[in-house]
This record gives structure tokens, sequence and C-alpha cells, in this order.
């Protein structure tokens, strides 16, 4: 089923006095890229805040084939729940590498404006907040890794600087610094604490200790190298980094996978968001020294962890997928073993949720704490099981509905109270209805190839997609050069966005409640630094 | 002569026992939870290993840093020394007033918080503060909870009042299951176990104890880890001399000591499961809340003071 191109937002901005043009050399047609002027930017995010879309993302690339090779653009992507995704794209002035920031209209934004600005040296004006974020103190100023120029094995002198934390002037406030080396083996990050007492005041977060450069790393790949780049990075998301890889490289070249090969793709991921809930129910209850629980959901998770192997060939299901298809297949034993254990896992699983809910002593600790409210997490626009607990029920699995969702009926779980309780409360909700998905999926899954033949598009040819991995939406873009390698390449993990969620989720919770929030939060550290 | 020797022994005893009684614990806890375990003998592996490693220290650590290990060990082993194990009247006994034993509990925990304070860590602060903050709440409700039995034995000496309790026919006190109660509380708290403290963290945020030692390596950390093993053996021991001394040896004959010893190690066992049980069936309480906790133990022992006027005092 083809889509219909999409011309809401287009018309919509034309109503505005805001010209658009249709991007030819962009696919798919039904999430189009739009042309603007670098001086509606601003104006134009403006308009979609006022037709309550949401923001995917915001990246900066240079220009491609088609192109002026020496020229800079902008892209915008933006999501309505009714009317699909559309990516705005305008071109950056010449002599003046500026634009202005949308921070004002899109909080979650100026991350990724810090990103542009350090990444590729573009001043972003009127941003509220202007430091460095990827590119931290030690790196230094002049170096743009994302620039073509820019060789990947640079090496660059080390750089004297620091980096201007928020603080307080008061006497009564405490500053705690947290990581990024930390007392448990857990990625790197640092968090800083502004309290009073043991009551957190502020908390910033800052991150960029992993960043291993995969959007460069990416450039000169070819599609079948590149998904092996994408399943790590964030190895807990590994099917869903490479689902949304794997869909851009496709939408692209204009190859859609196999029915079946999408069947198992929905197999795979909705077995990659059990596997992770599982365990980071059992992790937060640990984090409450409640450790019943988690050594209960370890063993289950580990049951799972060894029956990929032993089907998959991976424990964390990496490499699985292949541009065009899926590089693994079931046969008859294979469908049984997964589909008992899919129904042997949530039987458990719903046991274990009865005695969760049967302790009051742990009950207490996640009732209530940690409130994101509805409407803090729609102006983020928190993503997955952290949105769907504040009211925010963006789901590319229904917005997008590709293969095999078209064909299934996804219950979200709608929650509203924000707090940690309800955070897990959808974990749960999403572990019954992922494993009732998979039963579903084994049992009509087709007969029939896993791929189709991969061909590269021609090049200056990008492509973009959004698939709904276990942490939510994963936006994924990038554009092909010649000889088939990729050119370009643009990825927005969910953590990105929900780690804004957890700053003001912390605000007023005692400090020793801060690990049991953050993981029930659990964003990716790799996934955001890239 | 041989009650010295046989208090030596008693001493030695609970330093010994001390690793395997906290091992104990962690074993049936494993098992609670359907696993296997590290077995009994792992905190005397661990402690092994510490001894042998290298003790690095902070530039900036002062004498304080470096004592406090030696300090915190002694006290508390002094502290378990003279609580009675098997023999009710040893040479010690004399020193063996419960004023006394807290106040030596007091010194280590004052040395610990220093420590905790002197490298200069957000951690060792926190952890600090912590410790006092729930210190000056546990204390009062702990010396309460003793001067309910006090008050029947006319003595803080442990060796009296447990000579009190055996000599005295067995009766329903209502005032000493409110001490109990309290007690087993408080132990739990000052122990930093479940739910006030988890002692087998790793999220420096929430710790208490474990961010005072955060900084601590080597012979050092050993040194603190086997004073808080022993601190944990020396309140089990303390509690059934309290609550539950008989088959405690009164003279010092081969056989009142076997039956003794075989008594103490059962009961300690029994303390020890009910910890791993509890330590199962609970999550940590929010921090805000450990001093409700605490203050419940000290009403409790209150209570028991009133019951025993009320009830009691005049029987």
């Amino acid at each position: 089923m083809m889509r219909p191109t999409n011309t809401w937002f287009a018309e919509k901005l034309g109503d505005h006095g805001i010209y658009t043009q249709y991007m030819e050399d962009h696919h798919p047609a039904h999430m189009p890229c739009l042309e603007i002027r670098l001086l509606d930017w601003q104006q134009a995010a403006e308009i979609a805040l006022r037709l309550e879309m949401r923001l995917v993302a915001v990246w900066a690339t240079e220009g491609g084939c088609h192109d002026q090779p020496d020229s800079m653009f902008a892209y915008m992507g933006l999501a309505h729940p009714e009317h699909r995704h559309v990516l705005l794209r305008t071109q950056l002035g010449r002599e003046r590498r500026e634009i202005a920031s949308i921070s004002r209209h899109y909080i979650a934004a100026c991350r990724m404006e810090r990103h542009m600005q350090d990444m590729l040296g573009i001043t972003v004006s009127d941003i509220p907040d202007g430091r460095r974020w990827i590119k931290h103190e030690h790196w230094p100023e002049d170096a743009l890794p994302l620039r073509s120029e820019f060789a990947a094995t640079t090496r660059m002198a080390q750089a004297e600087g620091s980096y201007p934390y928020v603080s307080s002037n008061s006497e009564a406030v405490c500053q705690i610094a947290v990581g990024p080396v930390h007392a448990g083996i857990i990625e790197p990050g640092h968090f800083r604490f502004l309290t009073v007492g043991e009551m957190i005041l502020n908390m910033e977060e800052r991150l960029g200790y992993v960043h291993k450069g995969i959007e460069k790393a990416m450039c000169g790949k070819t599609a079948a190298a590149g998904i092996r780049l994408a399943a790590r990075i964030s190895g807990d998301a590994s099917v869903g980094h490479s689902w949304a890889f794997a869909h851009a490289c496709e939408y692209a070249a204009g190859i859609r996978p196999p029915r079946r090969a999408s069947y198992l793709r929905g197999i795979l991921c909705e077995r990659e968001r059990m596997a992770n809930h599982i365990g980071d129910i059992g992790a937060i209850c640990n984090d409450a020294a409640f450790s019943f629980m988690h050594a209960q959901m370890q063993r289950l998770r580990e049951d799972m962890a060894r029956m990929h192997k032993q089907l998959f060939g991976h424990r964390l299901l990496m490499d699985t997928l292949i541009p065009g298809g899926v590089s693994i297949d079931l046969d008859q034993r294979g469908c049984r073993l997964l589909s008992e254990q899919t129904r042997m896992l949530a039987a458990e699983v719903e046991h274990l949720r009865t005695i969760y809910a049967d302790h009051p002593s742990i009950q207490q600790r996640v009732i209530g704490s940690g409130i994101v409210s509805v409407n803090e997490a729609r102006d983020i626009g928190l993503l997955g099981y952290v949105g769907r607990a504040s009211g925010n029920y963006a789901d590319e699995r229904i917005e997008e509905a590709y293969p095999p969702y078209n064909e299934l009926e996804v219950h979200v779980p709608q929650g509203r109270h924000g707090d940690v309780a309800t955070r897990v409360w959808a974990r749960f909700e999403e572990i019954a209805d992922s494993a009732r998905m998979i039963i579903r999926l084994l049992e009509q899954l087709p007969e029939g190839a896993v791929s189709n033949a991969w061909q590269a598009p021609e090049a200056g040819t990008s492509g973009f997609s959004a698939v709904e991995s276990w942490r939510g939406e994963i936006a994924c873009w990038l554009r092909f050069g010649d000889h088939g390698l990729i050119d370009r390449f643009f990825v927005r993990d969910p953590s990105v966005i929900n780690w804004l969620g957890l700053e003001l989720a912390v605000r007023d919770v005692p400090v020793p409640d801060f690990p049991l929030n953050n993981k029930s939060f659990n964003c990716s550290y790799s996934g955001n630094d890239l | 002569m041989s009650s010295i020797l046989i208090q030596i022994i008693q001493a030695l005893l609970l330093l010994l026992l001390a690793p395997l009684a906290t091992g104990f614990v962690s074993t049936c806890k494993a098992r609670l939870q359907n696993r296997r375990g590290a077995g009994l003998l792992q905190p005397w592996r661990n402690l092994r290993k510490l001894f042998v490693k290298e003790v690095v220290i902070a530039s900036h650590a002062s004498w304080l840093f470096r004592t406090a290990p030696y300090v915190v060990f002694t006290a508390t082993a002094i502290a378990a020394s003279v609580v009675p194990a098997m023999l009710v009247d040893t040479p010690l006994s004399l020193t063996a007033d419960v004023i006394a034993l807290v106040a030596l509990l007091a010194l280590a925990r004052f040395f610990l918080a220093l420590a905790g304070m002197d490298i200069g860590t957000a951690f060792g602060g926190m952890g600090a503060s912590r410790e006092m903050t729930f210190a000056a709440l546990a204390e009062p409700a702990m010396l309460m909870s003793i001067f309910v039995l006090s008050l029947s034995a006319h003595s803080t000496n442990l060796t009296t009042m447990i000579t009190h309790t055996i000599h005295t026919s067995f009766a329903l006190h209502p005032s000493l299951a409110f001490a109990m109660v309290a007690m087993l509380m408080v132990a739990v708290a000052e122990n930093g176990r479940i739910p006030v403290d988890n002692p087998t963290t790793h999220l420096e945020l929430t710790m208490i104890h474990e961010a005072m030692i955060l900084e601590y390596s080597g012979r050092h950390l050993a040194l603190m880890e086997w004073a808080s093993m022993i601190k944990l053996m020396l309140f089990a021991t303390l509690i059934i001399d309290l609550f539950m001394p008989w088959g405690m040896a009164m003279q010092a004959t081969p056989a009142a000591l076997a039956i003794a010893l075989g008594l103490w190690l059962l009961k300690l066992a029994g303390l020890l499961l009910a910890l791993a049980l509890a330590e199962t069936a609970l999550a940590k309480l929010r921090l805000f809340e450990v001093p409700e906790y605490l203050s419940g133990a000290f009403i409790i022992a209150f209570l028991g003071l009133l019951s025993y006027y009320m009830l009691e005092a005049g029987v």
C-alpha cells in the first residue's frame, strides 16, 4: 500500500505565506521533504507548534552531489498523529553559516542545535543555551568533525577549558557531582545536582562521554556495512536502530522487504522490547533494594537472550536485519520454541507483577516519585513508555503503521500520572502486548523469501524513517552518494528527547530517589552521544 | 584463670564468626530469591583479598583518614568482646555496662563519619550527614529499649541483667515484647540493613554506610568491612543476651559451655534468618521515612517503659 504524498503541512505553510518546494529526490512520499527559505525557518516551527505537531529532530548536513558541494542545509523533522511526518529543509547562507534557533518553540531542539554548533560550526542565533554539548571542552574550538574536510583519523591537541554548569550563589545550596565514572558498571554520564539538604533543586546532565563518531563513521559505508554499525548505536536497541536504518535505506532505494521479512522484523523488535522491559523492571526494583524482583527478572531476561542466541545467533539480536529483509529465518521448530517461550514469559511476568503490586514497601517507593506532568511531557515531546506514562501517546507503530503493524492491532498503554509507578505500569502493559503480538505474528507468519535483492539508489537520493523501538521513536535520515555508498547520516535516538524529561522529573525529589527515577527512564547514553 | 581463657575464646569467636554470619545472611537471601549465592565463606574470601591488596589513598587525605579504620575496628571489637555470648559472668563483666557499649559504638561511628568527610567528596559528606542524623534518633531508642530491662534488673550491667532474666521464672512480660521490637528495629538501622540502608548497593546517591567508606581500599577497607560484620554479630548477640538468654552458662563447666555455645549459634541463626526474610520481603524506605521509622522504635520502647510501670512494677 503506497500512501499518497502528504501535502497537508505544505498547504498550511502556504496559508501563512511560506513558500515550500517539494523535493523529488527524497523518499518516502508520505513523509515528504519540503524546502523552505532560511528566513521562514523560525516561523515554520511556530506554525508547526500551533498545529500541535511534535518535533522529531533538528539536524544539519553538508550539501551532496546534486547540490553545490560547499552548501549546507538544516533539516527539521515534524510529526502529527494524523498527518504523518514531514521534513523541512533550508539552505544556509554561503558566507554566514547561521540559522535561527527554534528552541523557543520546541525545547527539545536546543541540544540538537548545540550538536549542530559543535559538529558543523553552524552559528545558531537566538539559542537559549549556547554551551557546547557533545564536543567537550578538551576538543579544540576549530575542530568541526562532521565537515567533510575533517578526516576521521585526525589527531587533535588537547584543549583546556571548563564547562559552565548551572550554579547557585546561595550558601544553603550544595553541589553534588556524580559520574561519569560510577560505582556500578553502567554507561558514563555526569550528573550535577544542586541540592538543599536532601532535596534536589536542579539536576543537570552532562553527556557525550561515549561519543564514538557514528555519524562520521557511517559516511562512505555501503548499506550492508552500515546496518552493522547501526545495530551498534545503542546495544540494547539493536533491532530498533537496524530497522530504522533499513527503512531509511529501503525508502531511498524504493525497495520493499518481503512480507515474511516484515513479520520477522516485527517479532525481533517485540522480543527486544520484552527483554528490555523485563530487565528494566527488575533493575528498578533493585534500585529500591527489592532484589527479589531483580533476580527473577534477570533470570527471564537471560532465558530470552539464550533463546535469541540459539535461534538467531546473537543474544542481543545484532545483525539480524539487512537492507531489503532479514538475514535469519525461522523454521517450524523455531516458531514453536519462540511461541512457547513467549507464552511462558508473559505468564511469569504477570505472576511477578502481582508480587510487585502486593508489596506495599516497593509500591510506596514508586508511587508519586519523579512526576512529569502531562503539559511538561507535551512541551518536550517525550517518547516511548516515558511519554505514555505522562499522557503523550506517540507510537510509530500506529502513526506510521509500517508493516507488519498495519496488519496488527497495537494497544498503547495510556497513563497520565507520570511517576515511576506509571512508567513501570506502562512497561508491564507493553510486555503483555508485545507477547500477544509475537504470538500473533508467529501464527500468521507468511511463507516466502526473507529478503529482496538490495540495489543502492542513485547518488543524491535521501531517505527518512521513523520506527518505534522499545525506547520510543527512532528517527533516521540518510543520503546516498556515488557508488551506492552512504554520503550523510543522521539518527535521533529517543533518549535525546527523553533525557530532558529526567531533568524535570527529579526536581523536588530526594537525592536517594534519583537512581530509581533514572532507571525508570533508562535513557541510552550511547544513543545520545553517538 | 579458665574464665579469662573463656573470655578470650568468646571474643575471638565473635570476631571470627562475624564474616560467616554475614555470609549466612546473604546465602539465605540468595536462596530466598531462588539464587545459589556465593556461599558462606565469601565474606572471608573478600576480607582476605582486601588484606593483600594495596592501599590507595587520596593525596589530600589527613591522618584521620588513615587512622579511622583502626579506631573503628578496635572500638567495635572491644564492644563485641564485652558482650557475653556463652558464659554470663566473665572477667570483663564489670565493664560490660550497656551505656559503655553504646558509647563505644558511638566512638566508632564518630570516627567513621569524620573519615567520610575527610576526603571532601560529595558522597562521603552525604553519607556522614545521613549517618549522624539517623544515629541521633537510633541511640536514644536503643537506650530506651535497654532501660526497660534495666528497670526490673536494677542495673545497666549486662551480666546482672542476664542473671536477673535467667533467674526470674518465665512469664509473659508485655514490656519485654515492646523493648524487643524496638531493639530489633534499631539493630536493623544501626547495621545499615534493608529497609534503612542497602549494604549491597552500587548506587552512590542512595548509600549511607557505604558512602562513608567509598574512598577506602585494601586493608583499610577490610577493617571497615570487618568492623561492620562484627557489629551485626554484636547486635544479634546483644538481642539474645537481653531477651532470650536461656541456656547461657552460669559456671564455666565444659558441659554448660557446650550447651551454651550450641544454643547461642542456634539463636543466632534464627535471628539472621529472620533478617534475611525481612530483607527479601521489604524494599528500602524513602530517606525521609527513616526518621519516622526510628522515632517509631523510640515510641515502642517508651510504651514498653510505660507498660512496665502499669502492669509489672508492683508484681
